[in-house]
């Protein structure tokens, strides 16, 4: 599995999507190999997928440490923990100085498994910012 | 310290500004080998415990004919008494007590070589144990230096095309209006289909009560009691 064979698949679905969604996707250069996959209607929080030795790693930014109100941090922490395990496929964590949703699937998974992972967690994302709203500025 | 604390500890100080990578490449070559080393290890420790097993199992067999040549022999031995041929039995003696000798040599061996392969295969589970717990570090360190070079690529991607992420906030708000724009054609495309102009026209005749009427329970009542 490599990102340009996501890229194909993804690309080319229209209107065969399993999951009602279509998407642009965009490889980005650099040390790796990242694609940058964009839902169309959601191109805001794009989500990146990168490959490495056995895992697929798919990656959503959500708010930089800037945007959290300082005061409401450790609570914004704790419902983020409580929020983990219920939160379906994907989890949370933290990419320098931005909390991020992630998904990690097996490097042989099917390419209909990934695009779930991809709706998945952009349909997370946007709950998660939709309910942490009162922790951030 | 452990590859967990050791990103831990990295993350924390900083070590991922400037490029400056997590754990090296050279220690993730080292670990490599390490794993390499390992797996060679238990491959040549499989092969010797085969070896012991087979010499084992030889030695095994050896014993046991030995055991019957004994007894063999001590039949012979006892029928010769029986025959009062007091020299054949000593004959027969010496021979058993020859049997007996090896049999015991034998028994060490087998012993020696269950012992021996005892020991391989302990020595093959801790190895291969030690083999899994390298191959799950290198995992963790190898994951970590992908998102940092993943996350440093995405960076520059962003400054590259001159956007950045937008606020988290802004970003929903947008994707938000969108759905509510989409959600608005979509109910417009809806009604405008229904509404048809000869679609209105027959609603607005038939609200009039001109032309064909719809039957309800009500006329049917009506029309049942007018008979």
């Amino acid at each position: 599995m490599n990102i340009h064979t996501i890229a194909t698949h993804l690309n080319k679905l229209a209107d065969e999507t399993e999951t009602g969604f279509n998407f642009d996707c965009t490889p980005i250069n650099g040390d790796i190999d990242v694609l940058q996959v964009e839902i169309i209607g959601r191109e805001e929080i794009p989500i990146f997928v990168s490959i490495s030795d056995n895992q697929i790693l798919c990656i959503a930014y959500l708010w930089g440490e800037n945007e959290i109100k300082a005061d409401l941090k450790a609570n914004m922490m704790e419902a983020m923990l409580e929020m983990n395990i219920p939160m379906p496929l994907s989890a949370f964590a933290k990419v320098e100085d931005k909390y991020v949703v992630f998904g990690a699937l097996s490097i042989n998974s099917s390419l209909e498994d990934i695009e779930l992972e991809l709706v998945t967690l952009s349909d997370n994302s946007l709950e998660v910012i939709s309910e942490m709203d009162s922790y951030l500025n | 310290m452990s590859i967990f604390k050791k990103i831990i500890t990295a993350v924390r100080g900083g070590a991922s500004e400037a490029g400056e990578a997590i754990v090296d490449a050279n220690s993730t070559r080292i670990f490599e080998q390490e794993i390499r080393d390992s797996e060679k290890h238990i491959t040549i420790a499989k092969r010797d415990l085969t070896e012991v097993m087979a010499k084992q199992m030889q030695a095994a067999r050896e014993l046991s004919q030995l055991q019957a040549s004994i007894k063999e022999h001590e039949g012979y031995a006892m029928q010769a008494l029986n025959q009062g041929n007091e020299a054949l039995a000593i004959e027969v003696a010496e021979k058993i007590a020859e049997l007996e000798s090896n049999a015991a040599d034998q028994q060490q061996a087998n012993e020696s070589f269950l012992k021996s392969a005892d020991r391989l295969k302990e020595l093959i589970k801790k190895s291969e144990r030690q083999l899994t717990e390298y191959k799950r570090q290198l995992t963790m360190v190898k994951t970590t230096d992908s998102v940092q070079k993943a996350t440093s690529a995405i960076t520059d991607n962003f400054t590259a095309s001159n956007s950045k992420l937008l606020n988290a906030k802004d970003s929903l708000e947008r994707i938000k209006k969108k759905q509510a724009l989409f959600d608005d054609k979509l109910k417009a495309a809806e009604q405008l289909e229904s509404e048809t102009p000869e679609q209105t026209l027959k609603t607005k005749l038939q609200e009039a009560g001109i032309g064909a009427q719809q039957n309800s329970a009500q006329s049917v009542l009506d029309r049942l009691k007018k008979k």
